[in-house]
């Protein structure tokens, strides 16, 4: 018998997730500052700019509406296109929720709100040594989430003043490719990983040069998935 | 005070509208899942749903935007393979600035 649903495994999963998430907050303070102080140049108050990291919490698609940002504000020009920057987020939640059934079906409802890149690779990657539980989920999601809330509203606060620093002279805007870079690294299988990240990275950069949005996340995301169905090794297919 | 507060009904929208939608997408794969058969090339394809995404959302930023930036980005691939992630993300920050400025001097 498993004791995973034990008080003692829950605090030993929670703390695992705090360990695991702790560098990736550090890392995201630059981004979420650099958030903060691009949603107050376009005019966003403080607390405009905290609701939306809340509520969304999903950064790609905050820094893209932020980029449409007008007066008066495009709604669903910006509801659309967090629409499409976040599709990605479908082929996410049917692989991780696969891998974490056990958990629940409402348990997973909640969890899988908080599905930040971040949050979900790491969780992937929990899944495929010992298996995600709510608690581990919950311990990657808390601190991102509040650091992500305050960290922007902190940016926006300061606003102005963090506007004459330009973040591409010190590099920090390479902070955000910079975590995928060592995400991805994190799931590298050998041949057949080099195989998909070059059609999706071919993809992806082909589909941004001809077709206008943020199409492009799921023309590669899909380009190397289907690389992957259709190199799927025969003998395994007989499992 | 009241700056900081400051709010204006079409960014509430917008805000409601981008959390709706990002909620959706979050969930839709979990009821996707519990209706498809998750055996042989099905399997294949959701194991390869990490690397594709991530690798989707950073290439055109590190591979088409100039010399730097791949530069930068072949580095801190190397980096992680030895170093812990905050370490990696540290490598990243500093060689693209580097190479960045190198490449200013040219």
């Amino acid at each position: 018998m498993s004791v995973s649903g034990s008080a003692l495994t829950r605090r030993s999963d929670f703390s695992d997730g705090l360990r695991a998430i702790a560098p990736l907050v550090v890392a995201a303070f630059p981004i979420a500052l650099v958030f903060g102080a691009l949603a107050a140049q376009k005019g966003l108050s403080p607390f405009e700019t905290m609701l939306m990291s809340s509520v969304v919490f999903a950064g790609g698609s905050q820094f893209v509406a932020i980029d449409f940002w007008a007066t008066p504000v495009p709604w669903v020009a910006i509801t659309i296109s967090a629409l499409l920057v976040n599709i990605r987020h479908v082929l996410m939640s049917a692989s991780l929720g696969a891998k974490t059934k056990q958990m629940g079906f409402g348990w997973q409802l909640i969890a899988f709100g908080f599905l930040a890149d971040e949050v979900w690779a790491l969780s992937e990657h929990r899944a495929r040594k010992q298996g995600t539980s709510f608690a581990f989920m919950m311990g990657l999601a808390i601190p991102f989430y509040v650091n992500w809330l305050v960290m922007t509203g902190v940016g926006a606060s300061l606003g102005t003043l963090l506007a004459d620093l330009d973040p591409a002279k010190w590099g920090f805007d390479f902070a955000f490719p910079a975590i995928f870079i060592g995400l991805i690294m994190g799931f590298w299988q050998g041949q057949k990983t080099g195989v998909i990240l070059g059609a999706s990275g071919v993809a992806a950069i082909a589909c941004k040069a001809f077709v206008p949005g943020a199409w492009y996340i799921a023309a590669g995301a899909v380009a190397g998935v289907l690389v992957a169905a259709v190199l799927a090794d025969p003998e395994s297919l007989e499992a | 005070m009241e700056a900081f507060f400051q709010t204006d009904p079409l960014t509430l929208l917008a805000i409601l509208g981008m959390g709706v939608a990002t909620y959706l997408t979050r969930i839709s794969g979990l009821v996707l899942v519990r209706y498809i058969d998750l055996k042989g090339r099905t399997r294949a394809a959701l194991e390869a749903v990490p690397v594709a995404v991530l690798m989707s959302v950073i290439a055109p930023t590190v591979l088409a935007t100039g010399p730097a930036e791949t530069a930068a980005a072949v580095v801190t691939m190397l980096a992680a393979f030895r170093l812990p992630l905050l370490g990696v993300v540290a490598v990243g920050v500093v060689s693209v600035a580097l190479f960045r400025a190198a490449l200013g001097l040219l």
